[in-house]
């Protein structure tokens, strides 16, 4: 009588943050469950066979946020998951010509040469720059963001502990600092480049997955948080996994399986069940009802609270600041099954550009118009795309000399002015994305097997995901570190007590980084007293 | 329009064809994009044209400008640390420029080509920098590396060659100084400086002479013993004459990511090309905040006892390790002609002053296996190598 | 023969003569020199038509700092105090607000509106600890700085930990986010949006635009006064003030350089060919113009004249001045209400809207806008029975696209009279003269770059530890004896006088408690 089991943990929601909690707590001995609403696993990373032979990779597509600690504590390579660094971007432009970056430094400055001397030469002190941003901030992923106000030693040992990070800095960096966190990506892109394409390559990475524009004050810091990844210690570039975003989830699962946890899919909570203040367990869609000491959600806050709790279950001033989380809407995706390879003529024949990210816009000015568009209610009539070709990488994900194409599109609002989208208008969503490849690939469109259109609704009503934004909530400076989700709740702990949160809405925020998870889940083994399994961050000097 | 794809791979200098020639061990390596050799046939009988006869090496990758226009003289002096005023038409200055924190972006040596004229030759590119000390400014930088082909003539017998060649005023030319000749119905500008310690000259001019140059060079020195070398010759003699390298004893100020990893002139030992009685250059401000307060780092070159080089080995100050490092080797070898075990370093201040002792730890294989030995090294003050025929003008035929 | 001064300050704004008076009141030989006829700099009171009178840039008086008022002793004659600020509506539903009432609203909106107006007053009282002080440096083993640094830690964390939470998180909130959150009257989200972004270049969607609606408030609460004889008169009487403590002001003397000679400043050197001695030298000109013009970025360093070239500072708002025979009818306006501050916004996104041209170089076709008819409480400033209007319209780029041709000018004014048309049908017909000053004609005639009235965007990366720019926030610049006191520097812009107290403060503390 399963209905009756009580559990240690119930962890709800089997994306790869739920998973690597799950995981973490299995492996220190307790006895842990994961449920899923869906009768697949891993969320939104996942990799879906919607059309005949191919694999769509249909929420996330690349794989680099992915802690390397937690890999390795997890042993994800024993579960089957390979991850194979791939390089470079492409911004085709207007009037032509394109733009693009390659592996070689020699080749990259050479080819930023060909537009301005002066950005070719700024780049190394650009990447300094960034890259000294991205240490800082890396040494905050695998830690508990402290509480400012609080007295605790603890809290106050990790306030000293950032305190001295940015101390060691030196007064010039500080002030850097401090700039860095402020700006928009175009302000701290216009301190380096002068060349507006190279300066619209290099921005996407500030708005991809907010609701904010490359002018917007905050973006330069978003930059940094997919910048930060790496792939065998290789900052800021970018992987696939082999498989498709699914073997990550698949890899994790098998980690959590393997140490002793319950998966069970088609088991959509309900309900969490709260008495007194403190969490008994979860009650299913089928009635079913599962008790535990513990119960970490790795849905986003808002959905954790305001549809799977009464309003009543947490104090009044708490809701409201659940209700005021902003999670919006912004991306949109396109999976495509292709019949074969589309050209794009702007490119020499055999251009390692073809395996990398492409972008079809090539201005600062047109990016942020974009971003115009979805503020007036509606997705980008000129959208940024950040499109690639994952089988060029990885042949398992579709039949030999077939394609999938992975689009991912900013911005595209969750709701058309205000309502739920039409079909009408999720095709012609479409369509302005097809146009735009089209544009720059002729044959691109007679090559269409299969499309599938995501939009922020559909991501939301399939994974669950609030407004279906890929971080679970914005990263603005009100939304992060300590801020995050909710000022004074932002240890993973909320005011139920043993109910914890794990999902992408806590610090320090979304991508497939399973940062959140971990974090997570050495709170939760320290308040059960159980010995840590969660790893440190790799140390950097 | 459908623009020409960028080069991949790598350039090829003019002088690349000659060199290919008389390559025998096909040993390149990329320098700035360029296809550079590390040796020709064999570094150590290269190293020894430098010292003995006359070496010829492509300096054509080196990273040059052009800085032009009424400003040009003021421009230079506010961005470098030494006085410039002093330079005069015709003559070459070796300087250091900083950021606004007294911090070494790079070395190089500027050539005052004529009046109000200029080139900077470095070995980093540093354009964007460049580019924003002129605001203020009515000066032009431009980037002329593919523009001027380059090669370096060094050597005892390099004197003897070049006379061959017929360049007139090559007696009278003192070191630091350039003159301008036509050879061979081009422009050719002739230097005396060079990255060896040696007696030698640089040679600057148009790429499509290039390959003249070479085979006038070359059939000038049959007799003095002349012969193309690569870098790691090169490297070895720039170890002997105390001269710092860029990724070896600094780094570009502008390119660390990490705190204190940047250096200021007075921890390379180039406090001599800092002049306080400028009123203003970049970095002035916080290298005085420096010159009362004290520097960290200090450039000690090493007189190391026994033979083995102390490749990337730690400083002690003394030889049983109770207390931490004070520094570590930045560049090591054995070195021919001194018959010395020699090292740059950079130590931690108080510790590195000449005449001192120190102690380094040096890891040595021999078939296979590791060895550790600590070996006691003196601070010395003068280049290992530092031969009269190097000042001496007019330079005596060898 | 040259005359030598303790301090030679360089433009006679209000920033300028605050710290004039203060070092003269410690007993320093200053002089101040001012290019125009009278001081004031961008707070002046000039006729922009026959018998019409208008405060030519800033209009209103919402900061002038107690502290200042104190210092100097004076006490500005205020024609109006605490005028109330009305969002208007096409339908007559006007929504009023004054101090922490709403009229207009729903009963909810009000209550919600009570608390917002506590709330926000509260954190602008922590801001306002901030700018009344230069800001810390970091960094360094100065004990002031490290107590100061303490001190502003003590601070927030003497707010409460709720308060604390509450602050650090709207610090980084947009403004959009936060009306939408609480009111349900488009009116009343569009009034507080537009105080929000009034004079920068951010729309309420920009994150930190709570941050820029605080430092509105911090002055003086938020509450609003119309000086007597216009903006005018409080330059009037801090240069009495100055001028009492034995400071030397004229006007008239525009200068055309900062004298630097062998890595220090030596004096200035006026358009006359006049030259001034002294080894403290205080610019009242915004960071740009003194660094790139009056002294010259060759005596500065390269890093920091390229953060000074990156310095944001262009202007977004432009200023209409309309000389008007009679008040134009406005439907549902009493008599009392024309004496308001005037909002025309409609809501959040109107203003977000109005923002979008502006970051493409074009201007609003829908501007916001922010006016008043000061003559309604100071009738020196029109002829009898006659009035002006002084507006501020939002958004009109500096860098206009295609520039600010006679077309481009015409076209703004056109919508401006449009846009005001639809709450004041009567408008063009009592409109007898008119003049528009775009930022370009501001940085004309006020010799501020970019016409920016802060001097320097008023945005997060641009405040505190790092406004203008890091190396500078100090007042002092990085050439012995050059020191800024104007609106570029910490805390920015507004007539508040706290940048010319601070400065001041700076010269006199030199060389004390290292």
């Amino acid at each position: 009588m399963t209905g009756m089991r009580t559990y240690d943990v119930i962890v709800v929601g089997a994306g790869h943050n739920g998973l690597t909690t799950a995981a973490f707590l299995a492996q220190a001995g307790l006895d842990v469950v994961c449920v899923e609403k869906n009768d697949y696993i891993g969320g939104a990373a996942v990799s879906r066979n919607l059309y005949k032979d191919w694999m769509y990779s249909n929420c996330s597509y690349v794989c680099s946020l992915l802690r390397p600690e937690i890999f390795r504590a997890l042993e994800l390579h024993k579960h089957g998951l390979q991850i194979t660094p791939f390089g470079g971007s492409v911004q085709f432009m207007e009037n032509g010509d394109y733009f693009g970056t390659y592996h070689d430094p020699e080749v990259a400055y050479r080819e930023m040469a060909r537009f301005s001397r002066h950005d070719a030469d700024m780049y190394k002190s650009y990447r300094a720059d960034t890259m000294r941003q991205c240490r800082f901030i890396r040494d905050f992923l695998l830690r508990t963001a402290p509480d400012p106000t609080s007295f605790r030693p603890r809290d106050i040992r990790e306030l000293l502990h950032i305190g001295s990070k940015f101390w060691e800095m030196g007064e010039d960096r500080m002030y850097e600092t401090i700039r860095f966190w402020t700006m928009s990506v175009a302000d701290y892109l216009d301190g380096y480049f002068e060349t507006d394409v190279i300066k619209a390559a290099k921005s996407g990475s500030g708005i991809i997955g907010t609701a904010l524009g490359v002018h917007s004050p905050g973006t330069a810091y978003v930059l940094l948080h997919h910048y930060m990844g790496e792939v065998d210690g290789n900052v800021g570039s970018w992987g696939f996994a082999r498989g498709g975003m699914g073997a990550v989830s698949q890899a994790i699962a098998g980690a959590f399986e393997a140490a002793g946890g319950e998966l069970r899919t088609e088991a959509g909570v309900e309900k969490i069940l709260v008495r007194n203040g403190k969490v008994q367990g979860v009650a299913l869609e089928n009635g079913e009802e599962l008790k535990a000491r513990v119960v970490a959600s790795a849905m986003d806050v808002k959905r954790t609270f305001l549809d799977c709790m009464d309003s009543s279950d947490v104090p009044e001033r708490f809701h409201r600041r659940v209700e005021n989380f902003k999670i919006r809407g912004s991306s949109g995706k396109l999976n495509i099954a292709l019949d074969g390879l589309p050209t794009f003529p702007a490119l020499p024949e055999g251009s390692t550009l073809m395996h990398s990210d492409m972008h079809f816009i090539d201005s600062m000015e047109r990016m942020e118009r974009a971003y115009d568009d979805w503020k007036a209610g509606t997705w980008s009539q000129d959208p940024y795309v950040d499109m690639v070709i994952p089988t060029l990488n990885d042949p398992t994900m579709a039949p030999p000399g077939k394609h999938f194409m992975s689009v991912f599109v900013q911005y595209c609002p969750h709701q058309i002015e205000g309502r739920r989208w039409t079909t009408a208008e999720k095709d012609a969503f479409g369509q302005t994305v097809l146009d735009q490849i089209g544009n720059y690939s002729p044959d691109f469109k007679d090559l269409i097997l299969h499309v599938e259109v995501r939009t922020p609704q559909d991501i939301e009503d399939e994974i669950g995901i609030t407004e279906g934004n890929i971080f679970h909530g914005e990263l603005t400076m009100d939304q992060l570190l300590f801020n995050r989700p909710i000022p004074g709740y932002a240890q993973y702990r909320t005011p139920v007590e043993s109910l914890y949160l794990c999902g992408s809405s806590t610090h320090p925020g979304g991508g497939v980084m399973a940062a959140p998870g971990a974090n997570a889940a050495r709170e939760i083994l320290a308040d059960l007293r159980r010995p840590n399994t969660v790893p440190e961050n790799f140390g950097d000097d | 329009m459908k623009s020409e794809p960028v080069h991949q791979g790598r350039i090829e200098s003019p002088f690349y064809a000659r060199q290919k020639a008389l390559d025998t061990v096909n040993e390149w390596h990329q320098w700035k994009g360029y296809t550079a050799a590390n040796e020709l046939y064999c570094a150590d009988t290269e190293y020894f044209a430098i010292r003995n006869s006359t070496a010829v090496f492509d300096l054509t990758p080196m990273t040059k400008y052009r800085i032009t226009g009424p400003d040009a003289l003021a421009y230079l002096d506010r961005l470098v640390t030494r006085d410039m005023t002093r330079i005069a038409p015709g003559r070459v200055a070796y300087a250091v420029w900083c950021d606004d924190a007294g911090q070494v972006v790079d070395d190089g040596t500027i050539f005052h080509l004529r009046e109000g004229e200029y080139r900077l030759c470095s070995q980093e590119r540093h354009f964007g920098w460049l580019q924003a000390a002129t605001i203020g400014f009515d000066v032009t930088v431009t980037h002329e590396t593919d523009e001027v082909a380059a090669l370096a003539v060094q050597g005892p017998t390099s004197y003897s060659v070049l006379s061959n060649l017929g360049l007139a005023g090559l007696a009278e030319l003192k070191p630091f100084s350039l003159m301008q000749v036509r050879f061979k119905g081009t422009d050719l500008m002739v230097s005396r400086t060079g990255f060896t310690g040696d007696l030698g000259y640089e040679l600057w001019l148009d790429p499509a002479r290039a390959e003249a140059l070479w085979d006038a060079l070359f059939d000038a020195g049959k007799l003095h013993g002349i012969r193309a070398i690569g870098t790691n010759a090169l490297e070895m003699a720039r170890i002997e004459a105390g001269f710092i390298a860029v990724y070896h004893e600094f780094l570009p100020a502008d390119e660390t990511v990490r705190s204190g990893r940047s250096r200021s002139p007075f921890e390379l030992g180039l406090g001599w090309l800092v002049d306080f009685t400028k009123p203003v250059f970049n970095g002035r401000r916080a290298l005085a905040e420096e010159w009362r307060s004290g520097y960290t780092w200090r450039l000690a070159k090493l007189d190391i006892e026994g033979n083995k080089p102390a490749h990337h080995s730690y400083v002690f100050a003394k030889e049983a390790r109770n207390r931490g490092n004070i520094g570590f080797v930045t560049s090591a070898m054995w070195s021919p002609v001194c018959k010395k075990n020699i090292a740059l370093a950079t130590v931690r201040t108080p510790y590195g002053k000449p005449g001192e002792t120190v102690w380094v730890e040096i890891f040595y294989q021999r078939e296979m296996h590791w060895n550790r030995e600590m070996a006691r090294a003196t601070v010395v003050d003068k280049p290992f190598w530092f031969p009269a025929r190097r000042s001496a003008t007019p330079p005596g035929r060898n | 023969m040259t005359e030598h001064y303790d301090a030679i300050l360089v433009g006679a704004g209000h920033n300028g003569l605050v710290c004039a008076a203060l070092l003269a009141q410690a007993g320093k030989r200053v002089l101040v020199l001012e290019a125009a006829s009278q001081v004031g700099g961008a707070a002046v009171t000039r006729e922009f038509a026959e018998e019409f009178s208008v405060s030519a840039c800033a209009h209103l008086l919402y900061q002038l700092q107690p502290e200042v008022c104190r210092d100097l002793k004076i006490s500005p004659p205020l024609a109006a105090e605490n005028i109330p600020t009305i969002a208007l509506a096409e339908d007559a539903g006007h929504v009023r607000i004054a101090g922490a009432a709403v009229e207009g609203v729903a009963a909810e909106d009000a209550r919600q509106y009570r608390r917002f107006h506590k709330r926000m007053t509260r954190f602008a009282r922590l801001l306002r600890k901030l700018l009344v002080k230069p800001p810390p440096r970091l960094g360094t083993r100065s004990r002031r700085d490290l107590y100061a640094l303490a001190r502003l830690g003590l601070s927030v964390r003497s707010l409460g930990r709720d308060d604390m939470r509450e602050f650090l998180r709207l610090i980084g909130m947009n403004i959009h986010d936060e009306v939408r959150e609480r009111f349900a009257s488009p009116l009343l989200r569009g009034a507080i949006s537009l105080d929000a972004v009034l004079g920068t270049h951010l729309g309420p969607r920009s994150p930190n635009t709570v941050l820029t609606y605080l430092h509105r408030l911090a002055g003086n609460s938020g509450r609003v006064a119309v000086p007597r004889g216009g903006m005018g008169m409080v330059p009037a009487m801090l240069a009495q003030s100055a001028r009492a403590a034995g400071a030397d002001i004229r006007t008239g003397t525009p200068v055309r350089r900062i004298v630097v000679d062998n890595g220090r400043v030596t004096g200035v050197e006026t358009e006359a060919g006049e030259v001034f001695h002294s080894y403290t030298v205080v610019s009242n000109a915004d960071p740009k113009r003194t660094v790139m013009r009056l002294v010259g970025a060759r005596h500065f360093e390269t890093r920091f004249v390229k953060r000074i070239h990156h310095l944001r500072a262009q202007g977004n708002a432009a200023k209409v001045h309309l000389a008007l025979d009679a008040l134009p009818s406005i439907d549902g306006f009493s008599d009392r209400d024309y004496g308001a501050r005037i909002l025309v916004a409609g809501d959040e996104d109107h203003v977000e809207r109005a923002f979008n041209p502006a970051k493409y170089g074009e201007y609003s076709s829908a501007p916001v806008i922010e006016l008043a008819f000061p003559s309604v409480h100071d009738e020196s400033l029109a002829p009898p029975g006659q009035h002006v209007m002084s507006a501020v319209v939002q958004y009109a780029p500096y860098a206009l696209r295609g520039g600010w041709t006679e077309a481009a000018r015409q076209g703004l004014f056109d919508v401006v009279i449009e846009t005001l048309a639809r709450y004041m049908p009567d408008l063009e017909q009592r409109v007898v003269a008119s003049e528009l000053l775009t930022p370009v004609d501001l940085e004309a005639e006020f010799h501020v770059t970019g016409g920016h009235w802060h001097h320097a965007e008023l945005a997060l990366d641009q405040f505190l530890f790092v406004r203008p720019v890091s190396g500078a926030a100090q007042y002092a610049m990085p050439l012995d004896g050059l020191f800024l006191c104007g609106a570029g520097t910490h805390p920015g812009g507004g007539v508040s006088g706290a940048a010319g107290r601070n400065a001041a403060h700076t010269i006199l503390n030199r060389g004390k408690g290292r």
